[in-house]
């Protein structure tokens, strides 16, 4: 897979076919077998945290590169009602629905970068990246 | 119903009468070729001769048309099963036109034409009815699948008199770990056993959601008595569950089966003690 692809989140078999779509292209950037399975792990709890909270969005997986690595972005954007307080979600444990309450602040230490915006009311954008070694 | 179309109708009803043995014959050709020579492939045997008599008898002044509408969808029904297309399907009705076409052109008359356009119509009508009739054949048979891949994928296995243990593969959902759970703790009575393994050798990615429905599971069988071993914890899943901030408190988790199987037999004051030449000697505990 040479162009981004984007692929719609509207269920529970959206997630699983994201978490399939995510490995195929961590495979092809190189990415070794442990962050692999973080970055699915990581596109599987935000894919759901847009479905469970904003009722569905959007996923975009890309291959990016610097000057000396490949690596894997992850784009997830949602219109749902938004976070209204940023750091307070980021804490571990912090729910409002009724999970672990460890998805978005466990999915900010499985990447390498991590960018949140949120406009109450509007929507989430989150962007992920996962380096190779 | 104006006069003219009236007219052609009951031609093309005479004609169909008239005409059987043929019609039945080409009928029978036409969808043997539409539907790449199949048509009796796999004994999917077309009740040709029924479904024209059951049509007839919808066209006449009766209007009777329950038993085609029956023939048809056991017809759509039974091809769907047997991995027939659609269009393969649908096709064995709409060869009938062709082959009346050829009657009514032989005929030559105006009314026979006519009627033709009217019976056309008709024969699509049932055409789309098949149609319809695979599609929710086809999907009936997808959820039933489904519903037999959610049982399949969740056997309870019984490793020792004591212990048992559930292999789970592939993508735990809520659906399958409500299912895994309530076998896993009816196999717990059933069996009377005090420990249990899952394994999640099988699991391709261990996120927030599968550890919650784990940790659910384990809490659920304690709460019966018995005590849940956790199995199959690769590397790049240990890393991950780390980094998540997951904690699976004091439940007790092991690489291999084989270590949760050791640790259960263990708890339960069995032990294995090696003999000499190949015998394997098993000595349980008094308590």
């Amino acid at each position: 897979m040479t162009s981004p692809s984007e692929l719609p989140i509207s269920g529970n078999s959206d997630v699983v076919l994201i978490r399939q779509q995510v490995r195929t292209v961590a495979v092809e950037v190189g990415l070794s077998l442990v962050d692999q399975t973080k970055i699915v792990t990581a596109a599987s709890e935000l894919a759901r945290n847009a479905l469970v909270y904003a009722g569905g969005g959007r996923v975009r997986i890309e291959i990016v590169h610097n000057n000396v690595r490949a690596g894997l972005r992850l784009t997830v954007s949602d219109d749902g009602p938004g976070i209204p307080d940023i750091d307070q979600a980021l804490v571990d444990g912090w729910t409002t629905g009724n999970g672990l309450g460890l998805g978005l602040s466990g999915s900010r230490r499985l990447v390498d970068e991590f960018d949140l915006r949120s406009v109450p009311g509007e929507g989430t954008l989150i962007t992920v990246t996962k380096w190779a070694r | 119903m104006t006069v003219p179309v009236d007219a052609g109708r009951r031609r093309i009803e005479e004609l169909l009468e008239q005409h059987e043995g043929q019609v039945l014959r080409r009928w029978f050709e036409i969808a043997g070729a539409m539907s790449g020579g199949h048509v009796d492939r796999g004994g999917a045997a077309v009740p040709f001769g029924e479904i024209y008599q059951a049509l007839r008898r919808s066209l006449g002044d009766s209007h009777d048309g329950s038993d085609l509408r029956g023939l048809l969808a056991d017809l759509s029904r039974s091809r769907a099963r047997q991995g027939f297309t659609p269009s393969e399907t649908a096709n064995v009705v709409f060869g009938l036109k062709e082959a009346v076409y050829e009657i009514a052109e032989a005929d030559g008359s105006p009314e026979a034409l006519r009627g033709f356009v009217w019976f056309s119509r008709i024969v699509d009508d049932h055409g789309l009815f098949t149609f319809e009739t695979y599609a929710a054949a086809r999907e009936r048979i997808i959820s039933d699948q489904a519903e037999q891949l959610l049982e399949l994928s969740t056997p309870v296995v019984k490793l020792w008199e004591g212990i048992v243990a559930v292999p789970l593969i592939g993508t735990l959902d809520s659906a399958r770990t409500q299912v895994v759970m309530e076998k896993l703790l009816q196999m717990l009575v059933e069996t009377g056993s005090e420990h249990a393994v899952i394994d999640i050798t099988g699991v391709p990615a261990v996120d927030t959601q599968v550890a919650q429905h784990l940790l659910k599971t384990v809490v659920a069988a304690r709460l019966m008595g018995a005590e849940c071993v956790i199995s199959g914890i690769r590397p790049q899943i240990a890393h991950t569950i780390v980094t998540l901030g997951i904690e699976f408190g004091d439940i007790v988790t092991k690489a291999s089966l084989a270590d949760a199987l050791a640790h259960a037999l263990r708890q339960s004051g069995v032990e294995f003690v090696k003999g000499r030449g190949r015998r394997v000697t098993v000595r349980t505990e008094e308590n």
